[in-house]
Parts: C-alpha cells; structure tokens; sequence
C-alpha cells in the first residue's frame, strides 16, 4: 500500500478541445473510479460553460513527467539560442496574419 | 373544459414535474459524495429548472391572466401543483436518488421523443431541447446504477432498497386523463400509456445488468397529477415559497 493520504478515486487528467480542429488544452482534474465516470465528471467540471467540443481524459498515475530537479539540464540551454526564434525574417508587406 | 385549460394543464404539469425534481436534486448542493458528483447532481438541477421556466412561461402565456413564471410557481398552494409523487420523494441515499433519476429519466426519453413530434410548436421545439438533456441525466443514472447494482454488498443492497421503496410511484407517470385525451386527438400531447412498454423494457434491463432484481408490479401510487401530494411536497413548498411569502415582492 502507498501511503498516500488522497483517500478519493483516482486521479484523471483533463484536456478538452475548445474548437474543432485545434489542439485539446489542459483543464485540471477529476476523480473517478472508471474511464466512463472520468469523462462524466469532466463534462460536469469543465464543460459546464460551453468550452469544449472533445474531451480526453488520461489516469494521471500514466503522465510521464520531467524532474523539476532537471529543470537546469533541460531548459536552460535554450536560453540563449536567440536565433532559433523566428525574429529575423523581414515580414512582406501586407502579410499581417504570419 | 376548453382546449386552452387543457393546453394550460398539460404545459402545468410538465414544469412541475420539471421544478419539483429539479428543487430535490438542488438539494443534493454540498452534500453529494464527491465535488465531481455534486456538479453532476447541480448541472442536472439547472437543466430542470432551466426547462421549468421555459415552460411556466409558456402556461402563463396560455393563460393570459397576466401571471410572470414566478406568480405561478411562488403563489400556489399545495392542491394545484400537478407533479408526479414519485418527483417530490425525498431524496433519501444517494442510491434512492439514482433509482428515482433511472425511472423519471427513461420516462422523460420516451416523453420529449414523442413531444418533439407535437403539433405545437412552442412544446415541440422545447422537448428537442430537453431531449439532449435527458439523453445525458439517463446516462449519468444508468452508469451509477450499474456501479451500485454491481458493486459491493452494501451498494448493492441500497440501490435495490432505492428500487423497491420507489416502485410503487412509477405507475402514475403513465395515466392519463380527460386533459391528455383532449389534446391526443389535438396531435399535441403525447400518450403516457403509450410509453410505459418501453420504458419498462429499457428500465428492466438496466436494473437486471446491474445484477439487480426488478420489482414485481403491486398497488400503485396515485394523485399528484390531480394535486393530491405526499407529505413531501408541502415542505418542499415552505422552502421554496418562503421567502416570497414573507416579502412579497422583493428584489436584490
């Protein structure tokens, strides 16, 4: 036994899909003893003010994670690789939508 | 009795069934099992209070004594609400409450199906909306009384003990009387007697897959349609109609 002091259902991850077509985001979470009740109780949640148009629902325990301890490893090269943003094409005139 | 009383009562007894279930589920507000469930049980409260103003709206309408929505539901006594008993029910276990969600909810399937086909417009177009809703109160029942039903000694006890103590008010949602016959041949109401062989189809088997037995058909309840309420619906009332009888008229 874990001793995890979260006596509830386990925990779903959320993401629902605002429009079609478009990625689906990250809402929050639900508890839930089975994969139908975790969809029910994300409609109830997060849905309840027209904002989704599809919902996934994943059991939290199967998101992989990176380490917050390798936060220096994994993002802090990044930060000065100026040049990998797309800041330095001259725009086309009248091309105000790229 | 004219065809506007009967399309008054008709449209009457729909938004009481409507407000009445929806007041018990309200009930449910901070108190359901879990914070995801008690969403569940509110959003479904809205949908029927939501329909149930649409609708004393509509009968005010019919009337046409100059009533507002809220006239009709803050100013009435007792004897002229027309909800089903089964509706005004305390919500007993969270068992019961599922058990009384399964039998009104396949009911309303089989009603707002039929109604969308009316030949009244306003009632037509009102249960296509509802009809979405309902679809989704079924389901969020079904797969509750499949977990009680099939889960462990004690749930499945209580959902059979919900099953059994409401049994006997399922009955009246399937009369009829002289307001319906008027408006059947009207091709505006629909014939609850026309429902209940499906509805006790869909609602054996939901309650046999969840290893649960069905009860078997005794004395029914009757009365409500006619005003003729249990003990419950009075002190559904005193708290519904409270304020407004205290303050008549107030604003915020």
């Amino acid at each position: 036994m874990t001793d995890s002091k979260d006596t509830q259902w386990p925990l779903w991850e959320v993401f629902i899909q605002a429009n079609p077509g478009i990625p689906h985001k990250h809402a929050g979470s639900v508890h839930a003893s089975d994969k139908e009740m975790a969809l029910t109780n994300a409609r109830d949640v997060y849905t309840r003010r027209k904002e989704g148009t599809s919902i996934w629902v994943v059991p939290s325990n199967n998101v992989v994670a990176s380490n917050p301890d390798d936060s220096d490893m994994l993002f802090d090269p990044a930060n000065d690789k100026i040049y990998r943003h797309p800041t330095f094409y001259i725009m086309p005139e009248g091309a105000e939508a790229i | 009795m004219t065809k506007q009383e009967a399309l008054f009562t008709y449209t009457l007894r729909l938004a009481d069934n409507a407000l009445i279930l929806g007041h018990r589920l309200s009930e449910w507000s901070s108190y359901a099992p879990i914070l995801e469930e008690d969403l569940a049980l509110t959003n479904i409260a809205l949908d029927l209070i939501g329909r149930a103003q649409a609708l004393y709206k509509y009968a005010a309408q019919i009337e046409g004594k100059g009533r507002t929505e809220d006239d009709i539901v803050y100013k009435r006594v007792e004897r002229k609400y027309l909800n089903v008993l089964l509706l005004e029910q305390s919500n007993g276990d969270f068992a019961m409450t599922i058990a009384r969600q399964i039998f009104n909810s396949a009911y309303e399937l089989q009603l707002f199906e039929a109604l969308s086909k009316s030949k009244n417009e306003t009632l037509a177009s009102l249960a296509v909306k509802c009809l979405k809703e309902v679809k989704y109160h079924w389901r969020h029942a079904y797969d509750w009384l499949q977990r009680l039903g099939d889960g462990t000694e004690e749930s499945h006890s209580r959902m059979q003990k919900g099953i059994d103590d409401l049994w006997m008010f399922t009955g009246e949602m399937f009369e009829i009387d002289e307001v319906e016959t008027m408006l059947i041949e009207e091709g505006i109401a629909v014939d609850n007697s026309s429902l209940y062989q499906k509805w006790n189809v869909v609602v054996t088997d939901a309650i046999t897959n969840a290893t649960l037995t069905r009860p078997t058909d005794g004395y029914m309840q009757t009365g409500g349609r006619k005003g003729v309420h249990t003990e419950n619906l009075g002190f559904i009332l005193a708290e519904l109609q409270y304020l407004p009888r205290a303050y008549p008229d107030a604003t915020w």
